[in-house]
């Protein structure tokens, strides 16, 4: 293992940084820090430990003090804990950002054509692009949802889709995420926390602003107004207290100047939708809807769902409210259906993937299944339709019982299962233990699709995942996060 | 401001005044076991729990506890801090950070009571507790409509309050063969109204006039037409803010309370009955909260689109 060549002498807080195969974000193959690295390194080099730790400190109180915290489901009321934050920002030039931003303007381009197709003439599953019974199968797939106009054939209003860095520094997607992608106020609230700490860093990297996500969201948000409708109401929909992003969900009503409302608060009359006031009954035109399709309406979805809106779907039908993200997408960030995305770009857009996928297989292949069901060690098996980290082997760090018991889960059901290879992830430096150390990390753009405007705020956040070596970054599975930092030119 | 939002505070409000109330009852009560002797305790912490509204038959020597910690029961101090707390949890966004602060010291500190600690003290830090939130809450908090809400919470819980504490004690102790003065400086204490009554009327211990006090004193906040008054003036203010047409109901049946307690005498309550009376203004009290919910809180939809 080599460790950072840094000159004649080594830097107290690199002393045990070690690197491995994987792509290090500060640091190249031979040990030299990055050019766009080097401000964050001198300023390094200049801070005491202890200056670092009381920067952390006050970092960790300026999260305490706004009450961002997070709620791993599973946890008693009463334990809401401050999320992780690492100080050290994660740095990415504007060059190699442009490329990122031009392939995922791309991509959600490509996604909001393919649902538009699947929910209308369905020509691609007709052309034989995509297999019709991937399609059919997903319990994503909203027949309800068959021949409805969504407005400005907008599907997926709000994306967060993760990318990865591989050994060879090539950034590809991982997964794309399209129902409810959340994350996005922790990205913004550690901006704010960080130009707090680093303020002479920030300036001297001369990092592209972040702040406008919340005005660039309200204005989506307006665009999608129902036809005739100039002053749209709009309202965000949140499961409530006890959901784990409940401070997101407060956090972004606020910011956007919106109210924050739960099922209860709405009623539909006539197939408009109300919001019950001390001052009677206020139309809502459009809502960002924080709840899962599934739990949005009882009489359309779940039944025993308490927290949805009875009648909200025919309403939505109606053309009466204007729902973001629409219902159904989640057919689109199906893993079994994301293996199929380049050549859904190529088919709807005639362009090649800017881009790349990872390497999947497919379950429900008798042969990709055997392939790799023999050698599952070497891959990472994700149940198909989970997010947050859930369902979820990572062959390398696994025990022979849990590689036993996915082996059983596979067989029972192929379709509700993909394989990737395990992907070294790039890794960036953490304050950890005491000293700087390499994590893993990934990247969340959060893209906004308003039917014609693509707007992508630069960077967005970097998840990391804390533990030494872990692979998972997810916050719900014990990650962190690091603010991003694109810079200009 | 949405319904479900005015009820968290409102309800957040009575909690947190039935608590205070509570506690200042119960410490009463235990100082004046003190000086009565040891064999009438069953029959006063009877009354004690009778007077506060309480259903449950608690053998003497759990009323005290039980009263602060049951988490089973709905009337216990500590039921009544929780509950304060998790309606602010739903609308933590309508309240400043000060106030949620307060309140989840209140919180932490009713969760932590050591069971064998100091009872007076901690009852006492209750009452402050409480006092403490109420002002914070004036400082710190746009007196809009939310704040309105909160206001009216408080002022219907007092008065319910009072008229049960007051109705209870006159039953027991109104016309008896010897005046107990300890028993009724104990009524004025649990309202922390003795050294206002003394300074309005002098030391002497007077039956009637402590219910003039207690009920029909205009400025003493913790008399029933104060209350009544408050209410009132609260929820009419709520009726100016919205463009509700629907709230001439609340504002009249608020309004007939504040009149019963406004042109009552004591001499002619005293002589048909202040029992009744005070029935009256308790049922008043629910026909007011009842027409609060129905235009506020929880209005059929169709009545909402006809106005």
């Amino acid at each position: 293992m080599a460790g950072v060549a840094s000159g004649p002498e080594l830097p107290a807080f690199l002393q045990n940084y070690e690197l491995d195969g994987a792509h290090d974000e500060m640091f190249d193959r031979t040990g030299q820090v990055r050019p766009h690295y080097q401000h964050l390194y001198d300023a390094l080099l200049e801070l005491p430990a202890e200056e670092l730790r009381r920067r952390q400190q006050i970092a960790d109180l300026s999260f305490l003090h706004q009450g961002i915290t997070f709620t791993v489901y599973g946890r008693d009321e009463g334990t809401e804990r401050i999320f992780p934050n690492d100080l050290l920002p994660r740095i990415l030039t504007g060059e190699e950002w442009s490329k990122i931003e031009s392939g995922l303007v791309q991509r959600i381009t490509a996604l909001n054509l393919f649902l538009k197709d699947l929910y209308h003439e369905a020509r691609i599953l007709n052309d034989g692009i995509v297999p019709r019974e991937l399609i059919y199968s997903c319990k994503h797939f909203r027949r309800q949802m068959r021949g409805f106009h969504v407005r400005r054939d907008a599907y997926v209003t709000v994306a967060g889709t993760d990318l990865i860095r591989t050994p060879s520094g090539e950034f590809v997607v991982l997964e794309d995420n399209l129902r409810v992608p959340s994350g996005v106020s922790y990205m913004l609230v550690s901006r704010q926390v960080m130009k707090r700490i680093f303020p002479e860093l920030f300036r001297k990297c001369s990092v592209q602003a972040i702040e406008h996500y919340a005005q660039a969201l309200l204005a989506t948000l307006r665009s999608l107004a129902p036809q005739g409708c100039a002053e749209p109401s709009i309202a965000l929909l949140t499961p409530g207290v006890y959901n784990s992003a409940y401070f997101e969900h407060a956090f972004l009503a606020r910011q956007m100047g919106i109210e924050l409302v739960e099922g209860r608060d709405l009623v539909v009359h006539d197939n408009f939708v109300y919001t019950r006031t001390t001052a009677g009954l206020r139309r809502v035109d459009v809502i960002y809807r924080r709840i899962d399709d599934d739990f949005i309406d009882p009489i359309a979805f779940r039944s025993d769902s308490s927290l949805g809106v009875p009648g909200i779907f025919n309403a939505y039908r109606a053309g009466n409210v204007s729902l973001a993200n629409a219902l159904g997408t989640g057919v689109a960030d199906d893993k079994a259906v994301y293996a199929y995305v380049p050549k859904i770009i190529r088919y709807y857009l005639g362009e090649d993937p800017i881009l790349n996928n990872v390497e999947t297989f497919q379950m429900s292949n008798a042969t990709e299944r055997a392939h790799v069901l023999g050698d599952l060690e070497k891959f990472v098996v994700k149940a198909v339709g989970e997010s947050g980290g859930y369902g979820m082997l990572v062959g390398p760090q696994s025990t022979a019982s849990q590689r036993k018991e996915f082996c059983r889960r596979v067989e029972a059901d192929p379709r509700n299962y993909i394989a990737q290879p395990t992907i070294h992830l790039s890794r960036a430096p953490c304050i950890a233990e005491g000293a700087i150390q390499p994590r893993h990390v990934d990247l969340r753009p959060y893209i906004l699709f308003g039917g014609e405007k693509v707007t992508i705020v630069p960077g967005g956040l970097t998840r990391v995942a804390l533990r030494k070596g872990s692979l998972v970054v997810n916050s719900s599975q014990g990650g962190g996060s690091k603010d991003t930092w694109v810079l200009h030119g | 401001m949405l319904s479900r939002a005015a009820d968290s505070l409102f309800w957040m409000s009575r909690y947190l005044e039935r608590g205070e109330h509570t506690a200042r009852v119960l410490n009463v009560q235990l100082y004046l076991m003190l000086e009565r002797g040891p064999g009438s305790d069953d029959r006063h912490l009877a009354r004690m729990l009778k007077s506060l509204g309480v259903e449950s038959a608690w053998p003497a020597a759990e009323v005290a506890p039980s009263l602060i910690h049951s988490t089973t029961s709905a009337s216990s101090i500590v039921s009544c801090i929780v509950s304060a707390r998790e309606n602010a949890r739903q609308v933590r966004e309508l309240i400043s950070s000060e106030m949620w602060e307060q309140l989840n010291r209140l919180f932490h500190a009713v969760k932590r009571a050591d069971q064998a600690a100091d009872v007076r003290d901690f009852l006492h830090s209750i009452q402050e507790g409480a006092h403490l939130f109420q002002g914070i809450t004036d400082s710190t908090m746009t007196h809009g409509e939310g704040w309105q809400f909160i206001q009216a919470g408080r002022y219907l819980e007092r008065a319910i309050a009072v008229s049960t504490l007051v109705s209870v004690h006159f039953r027991e102790f109104y016309g008896a063969a010897e005046l107990e003065p300890v028993e009724w400086i104990g009524l004025l204490q649990s309202c922390t109204a003795f050294e206002a009554y003394c300074k309005a009327y002098t030391a002497e211990i007077s039956p009637d006039r402590i219910a003039e006090f207690l009920v029909l004193n205009a400025v003493f906040p913790h008399s029933i037409r104060f209350s009544a008054d408050a209410l009132a003036t609260s929820l009419k203010t709520i009726s100016q803010e919205g463009s509700n047409r629907r709230t001439s109901r609340v504002e009249r049946i608020a309004g007939r309370m504040q009149a019963t307690l406004a042109f009552g005498q004591m001499d002619e309550i005293l002589s048909a009955g202040l029992q009744s009376y005070l029935d009256t203004v308790r049922r008043q009290c629910l026909q007011v909260y009842s027409a609060v919910y129905q235009t506020y809180i929880n209005y059929p939809v169709e009545a909402a689109l006809g106005a």
